[in-house]
């Protein structure tokens, strides 16, 4: 792997205006709240948080898909996070997503060969007929066969549906994916298939993939490295075997433990967070993670953290991580 | 066996009319819930083990569903020949549910109090409006969730998805329940928010002693919370064991595939998974015989016959419950786990 950076995120800001009814005041909701990162050329990094965390938020904030409200985006070196949406346009080759339900985002009315051809209509590459063939490599190289074409988003299962959505995303051989939780809707069995395609499609085509997820072994399994998020912000950044071995940050630590582990003998000295997750619309001062942490003093209330470097590669922002 | 059963489920079968025909959902389905503990029923999606709860339950929809064959046995009754008013006393009473997403569980245009109260003012009703509010508030109270009093008065939107999780538990526990079926309960919650419903769970089993049949498709949740457990595939069950026995020793090649293709924390990352190749036949189109042939890597022409669910042998001596498999091959085989 070359440790080029593809993607470099400089202070994302998502910042959501919403209205209490016709005349109620306005709210803002910081859904993510000052996030960099980078992602390297041909890596997994993965993103984890529980829901409401502003993961989706980011990823579709990293395609700008939404304007972002503040920050700077720069992809292969280039800056674009002022691009026209007809100068997007032609950027989108490079950088692809897939959801988490292939049915919502699959057109019921189109069959697979339609949905298939239509990256490159809309590139203008290609001849019908070429596209024709083109669409059905595509689906062999996901593990379908080549009639599919002319069937219907309906007639798959589950996880056929999201073969033909990986197959849709890397059309245009991009050189990054967004993955918005991709294998959390399948079944374990058919889950499996699903992340050794995407191992297999990475390592074949150099793909740079963002592996947003909400469960942690998964991510675990894929990524090269993981960024941990809790209301708006990264709190840990690290290679995933040492974020695991040893994680700085309290909130990962509680996350790991939380995660149940297919092993009926490790009867647990698991540590329970209390409380839930605090609204985005008003988060804590301070440490936004400070009302469920189990080792917050009372300077975690008043001062913003934010990562900082706890050993080479690997990165919290809690002021109690050595 | 030494063990008492509250539950005893005996070739349960189950149809639903479609509109091209009748399909048969659940196939001779047969488990006992040992007293006071926790059976887990685990499988993928439809493979038929919401289907057991609402035909346990008496909650299949009418006219379209049906307990087609075999008996649910409780207390010596059986449950799928009582008439509506006497499951109505059962319901809700003796045994009762949790669903997995409680904002639709839930009534939205009553307080939470109001829906805690029904179970008392149905079941109890020797009680006063003043007991029924102590009792709600003692519920609320026993399930974790701060200031009761004045939680009896929100709707269920004014609740996170933890504290509507537990005001479920809460009204299913109102009458204090002999058995308590849970159909995956924790799957729309948040990890950490998981990890305090599971704990809340085990405590009460604790304090009341209650049986729980608990229905998830996360073979994590299983180990942390099942003492026993049934793995269904297709409609049948492939599997029943001890916990230990089951995740340390499976029979089943697909209890034995769905054990090594989870991704496990310990696993160095991005290596190839085993999987279970292909995907779950539809109910229309089972083949003859072992449902689980098309995946499985041991399949041959005995396979065309259905295997029947018996004991293993060379049974590991974890517990009394039985360990069975209806396979016509048995072979242990080891599953990689580091920190066994």
């Amino acid at each position: 792997m070359t440790s080029e950076v593809l993607l470099k995120a400089t202070d994302i800001k998502q910042h959501f205006k919403i209205k209490n009814g016709l005349f109620g005041a306005s709210h803002t909701v910081f859904a993510v709240d000052g996030v960099s990162l980078d992602i390297k050329r041909g890596e997994t990094l993965g993103l984890v948080g529980e829901s409401g965390c502003g993961k989706s938020t980011l990823g579709r904030s990293l395609l700008k898909l939404y304007e972002p409200t503040a920050g700077s985006i720069q992809f292969e070196g280039r800056d674009i996070t002022y691009l026209k949406v007809g100068e997007m346009r032609s950027l989108r080759q490079e950088m692809q997503i897939i959801f988490q339900d292939p049915l919502e985002s699959l057109n019921a009315r189109h069959t697979v060969g339609t949905i298939l051809e239509e990256p490159f209509i809309i590139h203008k590459l290609g001849t019908p007929p070429e596209r024709r063939q083109w669409a059905e490599d595509l689906l062999v190289k996901v593990g379908l066969s080549r009639d599919a074409v002319n069937r219907y988003p309906h007639e798959f299962s589950g996880g056929q549906r999201q073969r033909i959505g990986i197959a849709r995303a890397i059309a245009l051989k991009p050189k990054l994916i967004i993955c918005d939780e991709a294998v959390s809707a399948l079944d374990v069995s058919v889950q499996s298939q699903i992340i050794n395609l995407l191992l297999e499609l990475q390592r074949e085509m150099d793909l740079a993939l963002l592996f947003i997820a909400h469960d942690l072994s998964v991510v675990k399994h894929v990524s090269d490295r993981i960024a941990v998020m809790y209301l708006g912000r990264i709190v840990e950044l690290a290679d995933s075997e040492t974020l695991y071995e040893s994680p700085q940050h309290p909130y990962t630590k509680a996350l790991i433990s939380a995660i149940p582990q297919p092993n009926p003998r490790r009867k647990s000295s698991r540590q329970i967070l209390q409380g839930d997750v605090p609204s985005p619309v008003t988060p804590p001062t301070g440490c936004h993670f400070h009302t469920r942490c189990p080792v917050a003093k009372e300077d975690c209330r008043s001062t913003d953290q934010h990562l900082r470097e706890i050993v080479d590669g690997h990165q919290a922002a809690c002021m109690y991580a050595k | 066996m030494s063990q008492e059963n509250i539950l005893a489920v005996n070739n349960l079968s189950t149809e639903f009319d479609i509109d091209t025909g009748t399909v048969r959902v659940l196939d001779n389905v047969g488990f006992n819930v040992p007293q006071g503990k926790t059976l887990g029923i685990v499988g993928e999606s439809g493979c038929g083990k919401s289907v057991t709860a609402m035909s346990i339950m008496g909650l299949l929809p009418h006219p379209y569903g049906r307990v087609a064959g075999g008996e649910i046995l409780y207390q010596g009754q059986d449950l799928t020949q009582l008439s509506t008013e006497d499951m109505f006393k059962i319901r809700g009473n003796s045994i009762s549910m949790i669903f997995q997403e409680p904002m639709t569980a839930l009534n939205p245009v009553h307080t939470i109090g109001r829906q805690l109260m029904e179970s008392y003012r149905l079941h109890r009703p020797e009680f006063d409006a003043k007991a029924r509010e102590q009792a709600a508030i003692s519920m609320l109270k026993k399930v974790g969730i701060p200031s009761p009093e004045k939680r009896m008065e929100n709707f269920p939107h004014q609740l996170s998805g933890g504290m509507r999780q537990r005001v479920m538990i809460a009204m299913a526990l109102a009458c204090e329940p002999d058995l308590l079926i849970c159909d995956e309960p924790t799957t729309a919650l948040d990890v950490t928010i998981q990890a305090q419903i599971l704990e809340l769970m085990q405590e009460l089993q604790k304090d009341n002693g209650m049986s729980i049949i608990f229905i998830t498709h996360d073979l994590g949740v299983v180990a942390e919370i099942c003492d026993e457990v049934v793995v269904m595939y297709a409609g049948r069950v492939a599997e029943q064991a001890h916990a230990i026995d089951l995740f340390e020793s499976p029979r089943h090649p697909y209890t034995q595939g769905l054990l090594k293709s989870i991704p496990r924390l310990e696993d160095t990352p991005k290596t190839i998974l085993p999987v279970i190749e292909g995907f779950v036949p539809s109910l229309q189109q089972m083949p003859a015989g072992c449902r689980f042939q098309n995946r499985c890597p041991k399949a041959d022409d005995q396979c065309t016959n259905v295997p029947a669910l018996e004991m293993v042998e060379k049974a590991e001596t974890n517990s009394d419950f039985p360990h069975k498999a209806a396979c016509w091959y048995k072979q242990p085989e080891a599953i990689p786990s580091s920190n066994i």
